[in-house]
């Protein structure tokens, strides 16, 4: 054939050339048997379905569904089984992480049991029948509230964000060209929340106007802990109990998490148990030596929660290579800890020349953003790569930027602009000269 | 109403988005405001947390001294507890030790003059070069450590295993005791290397 074929293309048997069995040969194989095909082979299209990963005759055949019974009902969904997740990783560490695979997702919303997981002693399981939250300290009535109660507060539901400030630290600290986007930025993750303004908490409980600090306290073997300025509890904190529809995964705090949005992931406390008001932060081993960020002027950011605006190129990305050249989509997501997405300019020439992508769906304040632009690949060798501006006109910065202001034995916070090497061959390397 | 009253839904979160159409409308106010009409002062849920309660849980330290209990203990007998409950993740001497992940290092000086973090990737953090309260060490090892079982060290347990490690990181003289009282008065030799976030949105400079 003449014409040069796409991989799709390629997929498709090309009838009456060859001895591969064809779509029409497929189809009259099962017309010709309907009756005991619906009546005895069910399970046997369910199994061959599941057990098919390369173009057979079960899977042509069942470019047909309507021909064929399918599965029954179920009380919970799975995944389609041509389609697996990719997963988690790494996994099996009680005092670690686990990262999201960026680069298999679409639109915003991270699917709840792909969330990225950072713990420092292990996911906890709690009973919520018995999980009480205690909010004391400068209040005038201290209270003592069950799940059920903080379910009956006035509750809201917004779509936020929840980033490690460690995110990106694998890209400063020793970037690769084979880095994914999971490993380069998977310690973020977007999910629609629901529970109660953690004002409303402390309106019930009183909190007195001496009260600048409180702290935020986990019910898991380290007791997590972490110092927040008031300020947040009386602008857009919650005490969420759901996550995308459903009962907050474990590894995500159930039954009770602590949302700031826009703040770094660690002082969002999972299996939140205790709130206690104060005047001065508890300086916490997480927010002393662990969390604060090293400067070249010799001191160190301390409390530094917002993060800053960024945006990656999920697709295509690596372990992608591209198929062939033409035309094809640029996505990605954006987001900033101080507001809105308001603008992401792709670069498919090295940061030459930017284009405004379009932003899809609502763009929900600190929350990913999908971006997405059309490229038409001509097959030379280049660098992708996305820059986000947010609703403060915030900028993200480039790696030498962000360094020569920060330092290089700094790495937490980094949001600096990274993207994609295209070789000729349609190899995508990860690309950190920015 | 026989049955009670409705519309106490009361718009708790405001935001940026919130003030900017004050400023831009105050018409738009006055609609936010109508919508708090009918909220109560509390809703009355939840029951009162009694001070058994929160003491049972209230076990934070700050570097006010708050939270510091009673008791005391010396670097002598922290240096026995040390080797025999921290010392297979933190090493022999506060080193740290390998596994996944590795165990901290805990202990070191290095370096005496400037804290050059931010230029020098390969420095490690330590609490004799890095930590800036005291207090933070004896409220994290009281209540994380060990790591195996957290919350089984007496509290003069934890003030023998302060003074080890300060004592190691040469913050207190060998064999120093400690209580409460001495433990706040300690100043550890990076507290005033910490700065507020001067970070921003806009369009300013790079930080």
């Amino acid at each position: 054939m003449a014409k040069r074929l796409g991989k799709a293309d390629r997929e498709q048997p090309d009838p009456g050339t060859n001895g591969d069995i064809t779509r029409r040969e497929a189809l009259e194989g099962i017309a010709g048997t309907v009756g005991a095909v619906i009546a005895t082979t069910i399970p046997v299209g369910v199994a061959a379905q599941a057990a098919a990963s390369t173009p057979t005759q079960a899977t042509v055949a069942l470019a047909a569904p309507a021909r064929l019974m399918g599965a029954p009902t179920s009380a919970v969904g799975t995944r389609s089984p041509f389609a697996p997740p990719a997963g988690r990783t790494p996994v099996g560490n009680p005092v670690g992480s686990s990262l999201t695979p960026l680069h298999s997702l679409s639109g915003s919303i991270t699917p709840s049991d792909l969330h990225f997981e950072r713990h420092h002693a292990g996911v906890p399981a709690i009973d919520p029948a018995t999980h009480k939250l205690v909010i004391h300290g400068l209040v005038d009535r201290p209270l003592s509230l069950s799940v059920d109660d903080i379910r009956r507060f006035p509750q809201v539901t917004r779509v936020h964000f929840v980033e490690c400030s460690g995110n990106g630290r694998p890209v400063w600290v020793s970037p690769a060209p084979d880095m994914t986007p999971q490993r380069t930025d998977g310690l973020t993750s977007n999910s629609e929340w629901t529970g109660v303004p953690l004002a409303t908490l402390f309106r019930e409980a009183g909190a007195q106007a001496a009260a600048s600090w409180f702290l935020a306290e986990g019910g898991d073997a380290c007791m997590m802990t972490r110092s927040v300025p008031m300020d947040k509890a009386f602008d857009d904190a919650l005490v969420v109990w759901a996550q995308n529809g459903e009962p907050l995964r474990p590894e995500q705090g159930f039954p009770l998490r602590l949302l700031l949005p826009g703040w770094e992931g660690n002082a969002n406390v999972k299996w939140l148990r205790r709130l206690e008001l104060g005047t001065k932060p508890w300086m916490t081993r997480w927010e002393t030596s662990k969390y604060t960020d090293p400067l070249k002027d010799g001191t160190a950011r301390i409390f530094s929660l917002v993060m800053d605006a960024k945006s990656i190129i999920t697709t295509p990305s690596v372990p992608t290579k591209l198929s062939g050249h033409g035309w094809r989509s640029v996505s990605g997501i954006a987001w900033s800890g101080r507001g809105r997405i308001t603008r992401v300019e792709v670069s498919a020439d090295g940061g030459a020349t930017w284009h405004d992508a379009e932003l899809q769906g609502i763009v929900h304040p600190k929350a990913h953003t999908r971006f997405a632009m059309m490229w038409n690949w001509d097959g030379s060798g280049t660098v992708l790569l996305s820059r986000a501006t947010d609703e403060t006109g915030y900028v993200q910065p480039t790696r030498k930027a962000l360094m020569d202001a920060r330092g290089s034995g700094t790495d937490y916070h980094n949001n600096a602009i990274r993207g994609w090497r295209v070789e000729p061959d349609g190899g995508v390397y990860f690309h950190w000269e920015t | 109403m026989p049955n009670g009253e409705i519309g106490g839904q009361r718009s708790e979160v405001r935001g940026l988005g919130f003030s900017l159409l004050c400023v831009a409308a105050m018409a738009a106010c006055q609609m936010a405001d109508d919508g708090d009409r009918g909220a109560p002062a509390t809703y009355g849920l939840g029951t009162p947390a009694t001070a058994a309660e929160v003491a049972a849980l209230n076990t934070d330290v700050a570097p006010d001294g708050q939270g510091l209990p009673p008791g005391s203990g010396d670097a002598e007998k922290g240096a026995a507890l040390y080797a025999a409950q921290c010392a297979s993740c933190h090493g022999a001497k506060g080193e740290g030790a390998p596994g996944n992940p590795p165990g901290p290092v805990l202990v070191g000086r290095e370096p005496r003059e400037g804290f050059n973090f931010g230029n020098d990737p390969k420095l490690v953090r330590t609490i004799g070069n890095y930590w800036p309260e005291a207090t933070t060490l004896f409220d994290y090892i009281k209540r994380t450590m060990p790591l195996s079982a957290p919350g089984s060290l007496s509290d003069s347990d934890v003030y023998s295993l302060t003074a080890h490690l300060l004592a190691a990181n040469e913050i207190l003289p060998a064999g120093a005791s400690l209580d409460s009282a001495s433990l706040m008065a300690v100043t550890m030799p990076a507290k005033d290397k910490f700065v507020p976030d001067n970070r921003r949105g806009g369009s300013g400079a790079v930080r």
